[in-house]
């Protein structure tokens, strides 16, 4: 318990004395896991919606294959983004594996089942008729589309919420395409694995407690947005 | 109208996106080394005093992965690092013998210690002979906590395990956590089990585990680290001179000296011994 107590007073402790190495690491997880959260709202969005809108052979298989992907554990992902950016991998020469861009790839792979999966959800759910009704006023397909995103928003935005904590907070796949390199690859979550290997429970705890924070000032934010009246 | 604001937000996203991806780029292309290694250097503090060093040395770019030494040398002979920090003796020379890696040196040792927790179930305490203290705690049906991570230290437990006449697999008292020192410690304090450490892990931990030392001083328990490159003749792709200049800067006298030094101010005693230049220990 006691432990606890002292972990908080070293997270506040941390950030108020603005210390460099915590607050690198804050802000790389930050950049890094929001950055693969853009990527995946983009991919997620534009395939949760296609395949919402769409009916082609073999549709059920591939919403399985997206109802699947949101449950991928993270290291599994890991390994197979590891796998492809080995130096004698078929991604070798691009030298990405142990680098800032490999984890962003990797967290993007692994948001983007969660986004597709609550975007092609939310978007389905909507009634037809309003699909047509828009198309009837004179609207082109793309401002259909608009709209439709639109009238999801707040599903949409939970899309977000939950890629963006599926990410922020995964520590598997980060740590092996990562390397847990000191100033440069190492995020909120590794550093933790790796204080808490080290016996330093108490700055384990205290940059657990920064990693809620982050996400939860976050998480405001973008629950704001959703929850803010529309103006009319 | 709204369209333009969809497109404009896109613009933006991928605006965003790019100037982030750019950033990661900027570090230096042939300046990387990647140096696999074992948890027990980068989890007792020693790589975060050397690393820099070398970096502000030679300019180059060191990534550490820190890793078990079965994983680290598997990553070794697939040509996906460039130098190796290892303990793992048996193993290290199965490496070599393959033509996976040159200039093999000897850097350092310290040693393995069982450490228990103090009831002591199996009555092992002063023990001199690990092998006799392992075959005890398999008589007595003790619990003993495995790091079953093919790490340097799981392979020595091995060997003593070997030495003991004893194939404790399958056994109700050997139990394997595969995970790292540190995790294991902390699980074998928990438990109140035995466990095999390097004594620098156990020693940067100590205050949070309820674990004595039990039996030292064996000569089997001896815990030693060698540097190797990976051999570039068989992996072109692999940095050659940034690898030799880390293992040369290992060996050097000035690195040996702060080895010698490391940890005497926090634990009273070096977690570690250079044995740079010196004949091998077998």
């Amino acid at each position: 318990m006691e432990l606890i107590i002292d972990g908080i007073k070293k997270a506040i402790l941390l950030l108020v004395t603005f210390d460099r190495e915590v607050l690198g690491i804050t802000w790389l997880s930050l950049k890094v896991s929001g950055l693969a959260t853009f990527i995946s709202l983009f991919i997620g969005i534009s395939l949760g919606t296609g395949v919402a809108l769409t009916r082609f052979p073999g549709r059920r298989l591939v919403v399985s294959i997206i109802n699947t992907g949101m449950g991928v554990p993270p290291v599994v992902v890991g390994l197979l983004v590891t796998i492809f950016l080995w130096r004698n991998g078929p991604f070798g020469m691009l030298e990405l594996l142990y680098t800032p861009t490999a984890i962003v790839i990797a967290q993007a792979v692994i948001a983007t089942p969660i986004v597709a999966g609550f975007s092609l959800a939310s978007i389905q759910k909507l009634p037809e008729a309003l699909r047509l009704q828009i198309l009837a006023l004179g609207a082109t397909r793309l401002q259909m589309i608009w709209m439709l995103i639109k009238e999801a928003k707040l599903p949409l935005l939970a899309a977000a919420m939950a890629g963006f904590g599926g990410v922020i907070s995964e520590v598997g796949a980060s740590i092996m395409v990562g390397g847990n390199i000191m100033g440069y690859t190492r995020v909120l979550t590794t550093a933790t694995v790796m204080e808490t290997g080290r016996g330093n429970f108490d700055v384990a705890i205290a940059l657990g407690v920064i990693l809620l924070m982050v996400t939860f000032c976050i998480n405001a934010v973008l629950t704001w947005i959703q929850q803010r009246e529309r103006p009319r | 109208m709204k369209m333009r604001n969809v497109s404009s937000v896109w613009i933006l996203a991928l605006c965003v996106a790019a100037l982030f991806m750019s950033s990661p780029a900027d570090a230096a292309e042939q300046k990387n080394l990647i140096l696999a290694t074992t948890t027990s250097t980068q989890d007792s503090g020693l790589l975060d005093m050397l690393v820099p060093l070398f970096e502000k040395k030679t300019g180059y770019f060191v990534k550490t992965i820190a890793v078990g030494s079965g994983q680290a040398m598997a990553m070794g002979s697939k040509g996906e690092a460039d130098v190796l920090l290892v303990h793992s003796p048996a193993a290290e020379k199965k490496f070599m013998a393959e033509g996976n890696g040159v200039n093999r040196k000897l850097v350092m040792h310290n040693d393995f210690i069982i450490v228990g927790p103090s009831a002591d179930p199996a009555g092992i305490k002063g023990m001199k002979s690990a092998a006799e203290a392992f075959q005890k705690i398999a008589a007595k049906g003790a619990v003993f906590m495995s790091r079953g991570d093919n790490s340097g230290t799981h392979a020595k437990e091995k060997d003593i395990w070997k030495a003991a006449g004893i194939n404790p697999e399958g056994q109700k008292y050997y139990q394997q956590t595969g995970l790292g020192m540190g995790q294991t410690l902390n699980v074998a304090s928990e438990k109140r089990t035995y466990t095999l450490t390097d004594r620098g892990t156990y020693l940067s931990l100590k205050k949070n585990l309820g674990l004595n030392i039990l039996v030292e001083g064996d000569k089997v328990l001896l815990n030693i680290y060698h540097v190797i490159d990976v051999n570039p003749a068989k992996f072109p792709k692999v940095n050659a001179p940034a690898a030799k200049a880390f293992a040369d800067f290992m060996v050097s006298r000035e690195v040996q000296g702060i080895i010698a030094k490391f940890g005497v101010d926090k634990y009273g005693s070096p977690l570690f011994f250079p044995d740079a230049g010196k004949p091998e220990f077998d």
